[in-house]
């Protein structure tokens, strides 16, 4: 069972902005969420689907033709406001499992119907094990700039704790083959505190993630989520996963590991090579314009917030019948846009302004510095910059810079 | 041959007047029996009958125990006998059934000449019973032994008839047996009132003297204060003198009650109903006092009147701290009504602005409590309960304690604390068990007797500190329910007490404070400690906890610093779903209380303040 999604208010039939958000400017982002994967992974609850989950009226042949009758709402809703996307993202679930020729024919359909600005980045998720040198061949010969891999964990125990199929070896000749297709940027994701991994293992991957030189890693820690299987083991007590205070041991792994080859944060999960920076990522944490398609999928133009039906099935009807497949959205109001922007801003390797803060807000910034979680030396050029120790605490530094 | 008219308020003569009250337990259908008089003897219509017609508040309805005592006038003309056909008034005097109510209880009960004790006859009878009916013999009262639901299929009439008798030095064959669901008997009652309780005895020609047994305030209509007229007569066109507190009022209406209020001329000797003065403080006519008139004022009062007495004190402060005028508003009106309640502003560290209450026991200030929360709609947090504590210091100064906070500091020559005379009734299977409680909680036993062969009478003197807060509950987790308790305080006893503070980072948590005795100070402290390191979270930095007599730490706990409190990502661009859960958080940060600098959730205060869940019951489960 995915996740479920959030309460909102109801969207037009025919998917209308309210006015307020008529007239999104800016950089403006295009997601394409591909919700297929071959198995499903015990810890995650993204909308993804297997083939027999997924049950009879959809087919992985026909989705992206489905994907694109989106692609024609968002030309119709965005209208005047319509312009080239600057960053492209295809996530999942496993893209991989499609044929590159349907993400090739895809691109150049945004191409020409709403246009790709010079320079953009165009990512794809992909499995180690669901991609060949030839399918990377034709990736990014179809234009794509990045690829991201799943690579989780270099030790096949925790691969297999994970339901990972893949080995530890096939991650590094994925990363050979995308250097040699031509992949300028290229992406490792790794998790922590997957049940059964020490420390000691832990260590290991994060030296097998930078021995593959990629420009990007992502260190998630291991969230159990209720409705997935890990969740349920875990109820049952079954299975042990880390506590906050060995999630907060492996993260500081990561950053001494992940530093001294070369790597910075720019987000709180998210380390690049000077460069490396994932645009599209970053387009999140900034409250940026993007489109999401496909099921499920989560958009935001000029603070409106909407997400997509989830099964795609029911997404599959609505566009069919010539309407929106999104199921709420909601209108932020200009506290939520303040909440989010010190929510977002604050894990941001650049920042806050401190002129965003409120007296209150302010005062509890200058605490944050004594108490160590915010570095003084930018507190003093205006930002507000989180220390180590103010990472591993972001979430609370941001409730009480918005408490008063 | 029809009965005679009924005689008409301030004109019936003593000899047709009967007074009694119904002395009974919770739950034993005193209400019921009540109920069925109201019928029987005709002045509530069939149709405007509803059930537990004496009782007015909506709690006293719920909780089936009569919190106000309350008369009504009966005409009954009896169906047979000496006095057949014979109208005579029946004042019926409803009267408090809980322990808390000791006092009001005997006011009721002098205001009588006659008792029906009434008994469930699948029960037998209960520990606060036996105290009022040892007290209503005290004042010489005829009683009338009554087992009640002998329609029920666990009635055992022959068991308990037995030990009526033996506790009223009757016959078991005359104790009558009834149904106030059914009817059954009720006539038969109705007629043995008349036929043989006595009737009032006063002289009409002295100045008059009024009983006061009740005294409620009405929202239209001020204080309706209850009397029985013991000598003389009053009148409506009287200005009445209450002889103990030496205030004068305007009299504006006199009458009975039938059962609604009649007005009436006036009342005569041995006559029960209600005065109208104006007042709007029921502390103005308060129960026990004696009413006269300023033209011809009695010169002795009554005797028995006290000052109410408050022995159990806990401090109420609102959850959301901007209703704290709304609680003084509505422990004000309270007042109105309760001339037990008493009350000063307090302030707590921990809970912000509140009030220290004193109520006469546990069952008032649950009584207080529910009517704030449900009638001014307020939440609240209370403090555990505790006792007033009398402190001689060294250097002869004394201290009265009614919040344990405030216990002095300095060298203490002596801590008295107020002691009880406790009776327990229960089936002589679980004496061990009751000695064994009784034990633990400094008891010493006074005396045993037996009733039947199966049950036994327990007598013991005990700490009022040591039952005021989960002594009933435990006492009846221990006996299966079977056990009744009764206690009178008797004075006050030195003992060995100490108060434990509770320290967060060093810092003395008022509202956690507590006068235990030296040999559980220890148990309290590591129970506290404990307590609270688990329903405190983590905070930024370590936080000790520690439990501490002066300045000696008898207990340590820590919480240690949390070191991550952040989300990897988000999901999907799902933004929608992390600033959900930082709203939550944000509302979660309002409802924290500083303590120092460690944030302490409201829910924590509530939860480390309520009472542990019983050990005895835990280990039942298994």
């Amino acid at each position: 069972m995915p996740s479920t999604l959030p309460v909102g208010e109801p969207v037009p039939a025919d998917g209308a902005l309210p006015q307020s958000a008529r007239k999104g400017t800016g950089d403006l982002g295009l997601y394409l969420h591909v919700p297929f994967c071959s198995t499903r992974c015990g810890y995650c609850d993204f909308n993804t689907y297997t083939a027999e989950e997924l049950g009879p009226g959809v087919s992985r042949a026909n989705y992206l033709e489905t994907a694109t009758r989106e692609l024609a709402l968002m030309q119709s809703v965005l209208g005047n406001s319509l312009r080239p996307v600057t960053t492209i993202f295809v996530g999942g679930g496993t893209p991989t499992l499609l044929p590159p020729a349907q993400f090739a024919t895809f691109l150049d359909l945004v191409r020409d119907e709403v246009g790709i600005a010079p320079g953009a980045e165009i990512s794809i998720e992909s499995n180690p094990e669901s991609v060949d040198a030839i399918d990377l061949e034709k990736l990014r010969a179809a234009g794509f700039t990045r690829v991201s891999f799943g690579m989780q964990s270099s030790n096949s125990a925790v691969l297999k704790t994970l339901d990972r199929k893949h080995t530890p070896g096939r991650v590094v000749h994925a990363v050979a083959e995308a250097r040699a297709a031509g992949f300028e940027h290229i992406n490792v994701d790794l998790i922590y505190g997957a049940p059964a991994e020490s420390d000691q293992q832990w260590q290991e991957s994060l030296e097998a993630a930078v021995a593959l030189e990629p420009d990007h890693i992502s260190a998630y820690a291991l969230i159990v989520e209720d409705g997935t299987k890990l969740g349920a083991q875990v109820g049952r007590g079954e299975v042990q996963v880390a506590d906050d205070d060995a999630l907060a041991i492996r993260y500081l792994m990561a950053e001494e590991i992940l530093s001294a080859n070369g790597m910075q944060w720019y987000e709180v999960s998210n380390w690049e090579k000077p460069g490396g920076a994932c645009a599209h990522n970053l387009a999140y944490w900034k409250s940026q314009d993007w489109w999401g398609i496909g099921p499920g999928a989560h958009s935001h133009v000029a603070g409106v917030r909407w997400w997509n039906v989830k099964h795609p099935v029911a997404y599959a009807q609505a566009l069919e019948q010539g309407q929106s497949p999104a199921a709420a959205r909601e209108i932020l109001t200009s506290d939520q846009i303040y909440d989010e922007q010190i929510l977002l801003g604050l894990r941001l390797r650049q920042g806050l302004s401190v002129s965003e803060l409120t007296p209150a807000g302010l005062a509890r910034g200058t605490d944050a510095v004594v108490e160590g979680l915010l570095e003084p030396a930018d507190f003093e050029h205006g930002r507000a910059v989180l220390t180590l120790r103010g990472r591993l605490l972001a979430d609370r530094l941001a409730v009480e810079l918005l408490s008063l | 041959m029809s009965a005679s008219p009924a005689p008409k308020p301030s004109a019936t003569p003593p000899e047709l007047l009967r007074n009694f009250c119904i002395i009974a337990h919770i739950d034993h259908g005193k209400s019921t029996l009540a109920d069925r008089m109201l019928q029987l003897t005709g002045v509530v219509e069939a149709r405007n009958m509803r059930a537990q017609y004496l009782d007015r508040m909506d709690i006293e309805r719920e909780r089936g125990i009569t919190i106000k005592s309350q008369a009504v006038r009966l005409p009954w003309a009896p169906k047979a006998g000496p006095n057949a056909d014979k109208t005579h008034i029946l004042n019926l005097i409803d009267t408090p059934g809980h322990v808390d109510f000791t006092y009001e209880v005997s006011r009721s009960l002098a205001a009588c000449e006659g008792a029906i004790l009434l008994v469930d006859a699948a029960q037998g009878i209960e520990a606060q019973t036996l105290a009022n009916l040892y007290l209503a013999m005290e004042n010489d009262l005829h009683i009338i032994p009554v087992l009640n639901k002998i329609d029920l299929p666990a009635a055992q009439p022959e068991k308990y008839a037995a030990e009526l008798a033996r506790l009223v030095g009757c016959e078991p064959d005359e104790v009558l047996r009834v149904s106030g669901k059914t009817g059954e008997g009720v006539i038969e009652l109705l007629d043995l009132v008349v036929d043989t309780m006595p009737a009032p005895k006063g002289d009409p020609n002295a100045p008059a003297r009024a009983l006061i047994f009740d005294s409620v305030y009405d929202t239209y209509r001020g204080v309706v204060t209850y009397v029985r007229v013991i000598d003389g007569h009053l009148t409506k066109r009287d200005r009445i003198l209450m002889l103990s507190t030496h205030v004068q009022h305007e009299m504006l209406e006199v009458g009975v009650i039938a059962p609604e209020p009649v007005s009436s001329q006036g009342l005569g000797v041995g006559e029960v109903g209600y005065l109208i003065t104006g007042v709007k403080d029921v502390r103005q006519s308060r129960v026990g006092d004696t009413v006269t008139t300023v033209t011809n004022p009695a010169t002795v009062a009554l005797g028995g009147y006290k000052d109410p007495r408050p022995m159990v004190f806990s401090g109420l402060y609102p959850l959301d701290g901007s209703d704290y005028p709304d609680l003084r508003e509505a422990l004000d009106k309270l007042q109105l009504n309760d001339a037990a309640l008493v009350y000063e502003p307090e302030t707590s560290v921990a809970l912000g602005f509140g009030f220290r209450c004193g109520f006469l026991g546990l069952l008032h200030l649950e009584i207080v409590r529910e009517r704030l929360e449900r009638e001014a709609g307020l939440a609240l947090i209370s403090t555990a309960p505790n006792v007033v504590y009398r402190v001689v210091m060294d250097d002869g100064k004394e201290f009265t304690v009614t919040n344990p906070s405030e216990f002095p500091t300095g060298k203490i020559l002596e801590v008295n604390e107020p002691v009880v005379r406790a009776t327990v009734l229960a089936p002589s299977e679980f004496v061990g068990t009751i000695m064994e409680l009784c034990q633990t909680r400094r008891g010493q036993l006074l005396g045993m007797d037996y009733l039947s062969e199966d049950r036994v009478e327990l007598r013991y003197q005990l700490p009022l500190a040591e039952i005021v807060f989960d002594f009933f509950d435990a006492l009846k987790s221990r006996t299966r329910g079977y056990a009744s308790l009764d206690y009178e305080p008797i004075g006050e006893q030195v003992a060995d007490l100490v108060k434990v503070d509770i320290l967060l980072q060093g810092e003395a948590v008022d509202a956690f404070s507590a006068v235990v005795h030296k040999d559980k100070a220890y148990a309290y402290g590591v129970k506290m400690a404990s307590r609270l390191k688990d329903l405190i979270p983590r905070q930024q930095f370590e936080v000790p906890i520690q439990a501490a007599i002066g300045a000696r730490v008898i207990a340590r706990e820590n919480i240690r610093a949390i070191r991550k409190d952040v989300l990897s990502k988000c999901y999907g661009g799902d933004i929608t779903r992390k600033r959900k859960l930082l709203e939550k958080q944000k509302e979660g940060k309002k409802r924290m209380k500083m303590v120092g600098r460690v944030e302490v959730p409201q829910e924590a205060f509530i939860a480390a303040l309520a009472s542990e869940p019983d050990p005895t019951k835990e280990s039942g489960k298994k």
